[in-house]
């Protein structure tokens, strides 16, 4: 491993930038600009950045209607609830603490920028993302949109029947520890990053698969939902109740991946992220062509849901690559994320109740994606990006080299994420408790643990709901009133 | 001839819905219906304003059998749907006059024969 020349290079890169590029926080700029100071390249970049941002924020709704629509109609308002709950807490979390660790200076854990506060030139301490001279607060909150959507993914395979005050524990541990940490190491300039040499653009590893293994820890102490497996251990369909609303779910975030992906060059003057764009889009249409296939083949229908998942496993899998590879990879990274998410599912149904697919189409397709780097990154972009090895993938270089500081990201990043939310998440077990009681879950969350229906009129008889109706033992029964309309039978 | 009518909680169905497979009874038909019994009513919240529920959801199952197999049935019933809790429900058992089978004609008794092969007719068609 060449540690020493991508170290000496990342940290030839972070002084570079500080020398060439003036100083960019908000007040700063402000000055800068007053005195006539301040290049038009931080105005472009930081709009590019703050739409790019907007974009990723609201896959919030994706993940929402996702999420929705795989649950049953008992358990639909829960999931407005942790989503606006959920993105909230990592707002403050991130801004108190996240993005120092995340960002920050350091090879193991970011150590400046806490509360936004006293973090000297921007350029120099959040050196990673120098190569851009966007303001300081549009990458924040880029970064910030990035930990709620890992975050978002953690939920999808605890769907009905985790109890709501899960969410808030672990998003406080979340936002502030595991996410800044795990990201750092892989692209917030940490040692995964520099002195490894692994490549992940905009986080197959370090958005998609940390969401994921939180996912996986959270499942294994939470056990399936009531009903998922049969005496004889086969599972059972569960379906949720609403395909239309998982669709919308889909191409929320499709659409919010044109903001993740080519939002991640920080940068719009180079031109980067419109190429980074098209190389997403070609990868999720090969994604949803495979997969429909791969499910009309082992299933024998053209299933909706997994030209779903197809979907967001090539979103997912194309995540690090796509400011690696060259336009002709796209397609055939997507395409075998849309072949590996359908089986995967249909492999881990047999013991794991995931409801919406999170573990397949965040963590395999995540694995993929990552490792696809190691044989896909052409020279000129590992160059360009200046991470990894200047050869290139396997298919350029011959060698296994990065296919080798991909797969040890991917096992670090792992282990890490796993123990820390597999210990917190055991800790909330003990205490607290993960699951609803039996009832509350036959019930289901929306009445159980929010006291209303996220459809009323399915769950209150009609004579209720319009207040016809009086409390048992009330004697005071209004006599209806008479209708025009009646007619007598003659 | 007699008809059982008996309103339990929806996870009762299943087993109750299994036994009398076994037995030979597949002919039923359910409904969801809403009622009240001794059970509480849920109150629901909504942005302040409360809403109290009385009328449960509960299935009802309905099926028709021989008089000598009533007792089965309903044994199956209290078996499967009895919780030890109020909201567990109520059977009825109520006369029948005749019946008919629509395809041959048939009418009686006969038309309610039990079918001890039906687990294994449901099990091949599953």
């Amino acid at each position: 491993m060449r540690v020493k020349t991508t170290l000496a290079r990342g940290a030839a890169i972070g002084s570079a930038a500080a020398l060439a590029l003036p100083a960019v926080a908000a007040a700063d700029s402000l000055e800068a600009y007053n005195n006539g100071a301040l290049p038009d390249s931080v105005a472009i970049n930081s709009l590019w950045v703050i739409v790019a941002g907007m974009v990723v924020m609201f896959m919030q709704a994706g993940f929402a209607f996702l999420e929705i629509g795989f649950s049953r109609g008992k358990n639909a308002g829960t999931v407005i609830a942790k989503i606006l709950t959920n993105f909230s807490i990592a707002a403050i979390m991130y801004s108190a603490i996240g993005f120092a660790f995340a960002f920050g200076p350091g090879d193991v854990i970011g150590s400046d920028g806490f509360f936004l506060r006293d973090y000297g030139d921007p350029q120099e301490t959040f050196a990673v993302m120098g190569l851009s001279d966007a303001t300081i607060e549009s990458k924040w909150f880029f970064q910030f949109a990035f930990c709620a959507v890992s975050l978002a993914i953690v939920w999808g395979t605890t769907l009905e029947r985790v109890k709501f005050g899960v969410y808030i524990i672990y998003a406080i541990v979340f936002a502030g520890v595991i996410y800044p940490v795990a990201s750092h190491w892989v692209f917030g300039g940490g040692w995964l990053q520099v002195n490894v040499g692994m490549q992940d653009f905009a986080g197959s590893t370090a958005v998609h698969m940390i969401g994921a293994t939180g996912a996986l820890a959270v499942l294994l102490l939470l056990g399936p939902r009531r009903g998922k497996y049969g005496a004889n251990g086969k599972p059972r369909a569960i379906p949720g109740h609403n395909m239309p609303l998982f669709g919308l779910g889909v191409l929320i975030l499709w659409l919010g991946w044109f903001g993740f992906n080519p939002g991640s060059t920080l940068n719009a003057q180079d031109g980067r992220f419109t190429e980074v764009l098209i190389i997403t889009q070609l990868a999720a249409a090969a994604g949803v062509i495979t997969a429909i296939i791969t499910a009309a083949w082992k299933t024998k229908s053209i299933d909706i849901g997994m030209a779903g998942n197809g979907a967001i496993g090539a979103l997912v899998a194309i995540t690090a690559p796509s400011g690696y590879v060259e336009l002709w990879a796209a397609p055939i990274i997507g395409a075998v994320a849309g072949v590996i998410v359908p089986l995967s599912i249909y492999a881990i149904d047999k013991k794991l109740d995931d409801p919406v697919g999170a573990l397949s189409a965040h963590g395999i397709a995540g694995v993929w994606g990552t490792l696809a780097c190691g044989f896909f990154t052409s020279p000129r972009l590992a160059q360009y990006n200046a991470f990894g090895d200047p050869d290139g993938g396997l298919l350029y270089s011959g060698e296994l080299t990065q296919l080798g500081y991909q797969a040890l990201g991917i096992v670090v990043v792992f282990a890490f994420v796993f123990t820390l939310s597999f210990g917190t998440f055991w800790v909330i077990k003990q205490t607290y408790g993960l699951r609803v009681t039996a009832e509350e879950e036959d019930a289901g969350l929306d009445i159980s643990e929010h006291g209303m229906y996220g459809y009323p009129e399915q769950f209150i008889p009609a004579p209720e709901l319009v207040g016809y109706a009086v409390a048992p033992g009330s004697r005071d029964v209004p006599a209806p009133a008479p209708s025009t309309r009646e007619v007598p039978a003659s | 001839m007699k008809k059982v009518e008996a309103f339990i909680r929806h996870e009762a169905f299943e087993p109750i819905r299994m036994e009398l497979l076994d037995l030979g009874f597949p002919s039923l038909s359910i409904m969801e219906v809403k009622g009240s019994g001794r059970q509480k009513g849920i109150t629901e919240r909504y942005r302040g304003a409360e809403l109290t529920n009385y009328l449960r959801p509960k299935v009802k199952i309905e099926c028709v059998v021989a008089s000598g197999d009533v007792q089965t049935v309903v044994d199956t019933i209290l078996k499967h749907a009895r919780t030890g809790s109020i909201g567990d429900g109520k059977v009825f058992v109520l006369p029948v006059d005749d019946a008919y089978r629509i395809r041959t004609g048939e009418s009686g008794e006969e038309t309610l024969q039990a079918h001890p092969g039906a687990a294994a007719d449901a099990e091949r068609v599953a």
